[in-house]
Formats: C-alpha cells, structure tokens, sequence
C-alpha cells in the first residue's frame, strides 16, 4: 500500500518546513488520475501523525476531477479514468489534470 | 517499532552486498521524527490559527532524489532500467538469462528489491554478475532513496548498465521515479490478458512490456491480441516484446532493445 508512504513523505515534509508549529488543519489535492487512494491516505493520517507537528490535526482532501485533451481532434473534456477515450474515437489524450499529488496549505495555531 | 510510520528495525531497509558479506541498516528513515512537544503544551490555548499556504508536491523530496539519480546515471554514461511486474511474471529468470548471456558485454548490475531474503540476489550473484540485493521490509516498493543507498553499495562502472527489479507489484512501485532511463513491465500469459486493463497506471508509465512465458501458450485460454488491444488502451505508445525467459524465444528482441538503449547513451 504505497498511501502509507505518501501519507509519511506528507508528514515529513510538514514537519520540516514548521517543525515548531501545531497544525490544526491540513488540505490536500489527491486527483482523481493521481493512483493514490484518498481513503487510504485518510485511514493511514492518524497513525502516521502521532506525536509530531500534526498529531490531533484535521485532515481535508481535495478529490480534482481529470481532464484530457485529445491528441487527435484537440477536443477537452473530464475524464475520470485512465482507459477513457475521447468522442472521436482516439485512444491518445494529454492529461491536463487529474494528477495532482499537493500539499496545499496547513492551518497552524497562531 | 517506530510511531511514526510503523516500520520496525526487524522491518526496515536493508543493502546487501550479496558478492560479499556487509549487511548494513542504512534506512534510518532520512529524516527525523521532529518530535516537537513544546508546541503540544500550546495546542488547546484559545482558537487563534492562521493558514500557510505551502503548495509542496508531496512526492518532491523522492523526486528531486530520484533527479539526483538521474543525473549520476546521465555523468557516468550509465543506462538504468527500472523493471516491475506482479509477483511470480518472472523478472528473476528473464535477469538470470540476461546477466548470464549479455552481462559481460554490457557491463550488467543488478539491484535486486524484494520484501525479505536474498534469494533473488543470490540467483543473481550465481550468474557472476555483481548485485546489490535491497530488502524494502514492510515496504511494497522501492523508492530513489533506497536506489541510491543500492547503487552506493554496486558502484557501477563508467558505461555499465544497471538493471533494477523492483518489488513484485503491479500498484505501488508505479508512482515511484528512481531515476531510471526507461521502466519495463514484465507480464505473463500465465496472468490473464486482461492485466493492462486491471493496472493503467503501470502501463501508463512504461516505455517497453515484456510478455513472458510464451512458450506456454499452447497450454493456455490466453489472448495475445486482447493483452495487446488493453496495453495499447493504457499507453498508446508502449513497444510489446513477446518472450520466453527459460526457453529464450523472442529474447534476442530484447537483447537488440538493450543493446539499442545502451548505445544512445554512449
């Protein structure tokens, strides 16, 4: 299960960028197309944050929707899989969004 | 074990030399748990907060590792290829035949991952090519970190060719850059042909697939075409190499794709 090791890298790199601070909050963006599971992410939080900066802090996730750009007719549209093929027929789409794999912002006590 | 993300020193990573006997813990996680307690003690003081935006990849710090890795392998004119499939597709015997039949020609090392033991690192080593063999403990995949630890131990030669397998799983190792020139998958006919379908993401990724264990296909409800058909779906662009690794057919294909990769690096 590699949410376990997104849910650390998220958590370390929390915790060195304010080692000092308590985090109350913290928003994530998982897209859709990102391969990470946010329910898992969320069932491996609580664990992961005990007894650092982010122990007892609320954990928000961002779900972005994917979208593609076909290859072919240049048509945009949101796709929420990885097999998706555009209205033309065409297999080949440039993911536009959907990848995201972010840390976004923390709320800290002041 | 460890509160923070539950692995155990009986768990943890390990480099194995498997030419030799070194047997290190080099994990250590790469990075302190910042127990800060002294914010605790503040934590329920009235409801003042404020928010920091940190817009961070969370995959940044394996992916600046993974750029580091990069960059040695583009210095040194080393061609490293990162190697996934399920568990059981046959990766090991496809780099036995490989190391055994080319290694010296291409200067092949091997880093082997795997969960626990040294199996495969001795399978490896038993060829004459030098390996490193690193055990991920709980881990599912390897990661830039452990390949650089991995490629300390090997010490690949200027021009070399460096081949790693990675843990036996078509998910995680997916997500996971380590530097690597190219990433092949291996798959089976012995697995089902709907497998590009039921993974995207690791065909997505992949420049080359391997479709091993051809040689069984007489025995087999296995369709070519529709394994094709779904590795096309998931990556339009991906090269499809249909082998055998313990009878060698089709191997020569793959030993021209090496031979080919290996000299536009020179």
């Amino acid at each position: 299960m590699h949410e376990l090791s997104i849910t650390q890298s998220v958590v370390d790199t929390v915790c060195e960028r304010m080692p000092d601070a308590t985090v109350r909050r913290i928003r994530l963006d998982i897209g859709r197309l990102s391969g990470v599971v946010a329910d898992s992410v969320r069932f491996c939080f609580d664990l992961v944050a005990e007894g650092t900066v982010l122990d007892g802090a609320v954990l928000e996730i961002v779900e972005s929707p994917g979208r593609a750009r076909c290859r072919a007719c240049d048509a945009e549209f949101e796709v929420n899989d990885l097999l998706a093929l555009c209205g033309c027929g065409a297999q080949e789409l440039e993911l536009l969004a959907g990848q995201e794999l972010m840390i976004k912002e923390v709320e800290v006590a002041a | 074990m460890c509160a923070t993300c539950g692995c155990s020193d009986a768990g943890g990573v390990t480099v194995t030399d498997a030419a030799g006997s070194a047997h290190q813990h080099v994990h250590g996680h790469g990075h302190d748990h910042g127990h800060d307690h002294a914010a605790h003690e503040h934590a329920d003081d009235g409801h003042d907060s404020r928010t920091v935006t940190l817009e961070q990849a969370v995959l940044a710090r394996n992916d600046e590792l993974a750029e580091r890795n990069r960059r040695w392998f583009a210095d040194n004119g080393v061609l490293a290829l990162n190697l996934m499939s399920s568990p059981g597709a046959g990766k090991t015997t496809l780099l036995e035949r490989t190391v055994a039949e080319l290694g010296i020609e291409l200067g092949i090392g091997v880093i082997e991952g795997d969960q626990e033991t040294l199996l495969d690192g001795e399978r490896i080593r038993a060829t004459g090519a030098p390996v490193v063999q690193i055990n991920t403990g709980a881990g599912c995949h390897l990661d830039a970190s452990m390949l650089a630890d991995g490629l300390r131990t090997l010490d690949p030669a200027t021009g070399s060719m460096v081949l790693v397998e990675n843990v036996g799983n078509l998910v995680c190792p997916a997500l996971f850059d380590l530097g690597e020139d190219s990433k092949v998958v291996i798959a089976s006919v012995t697995e089902g042909a709907e497998k590009p379908l039921k993974y995207p993401h690791m065909f997505r990724v992949a420049q080359l697939v391997l479709l091993n264990k051809i040689d069984l296909l007489p025995h087999l409800d296995f369709d070519v075409e529709r394994f094709l058909d779904g590795a096309r779906r998931a990556n339009p662009r991906i090269e499809v190499l249909e082998v055998s690794a313990t009878r060698g057919d089709g191997i020569d294909r793959w030993y021209e794709w090496l031979r080919g990769r290996h000299a536009q690096l020179q």
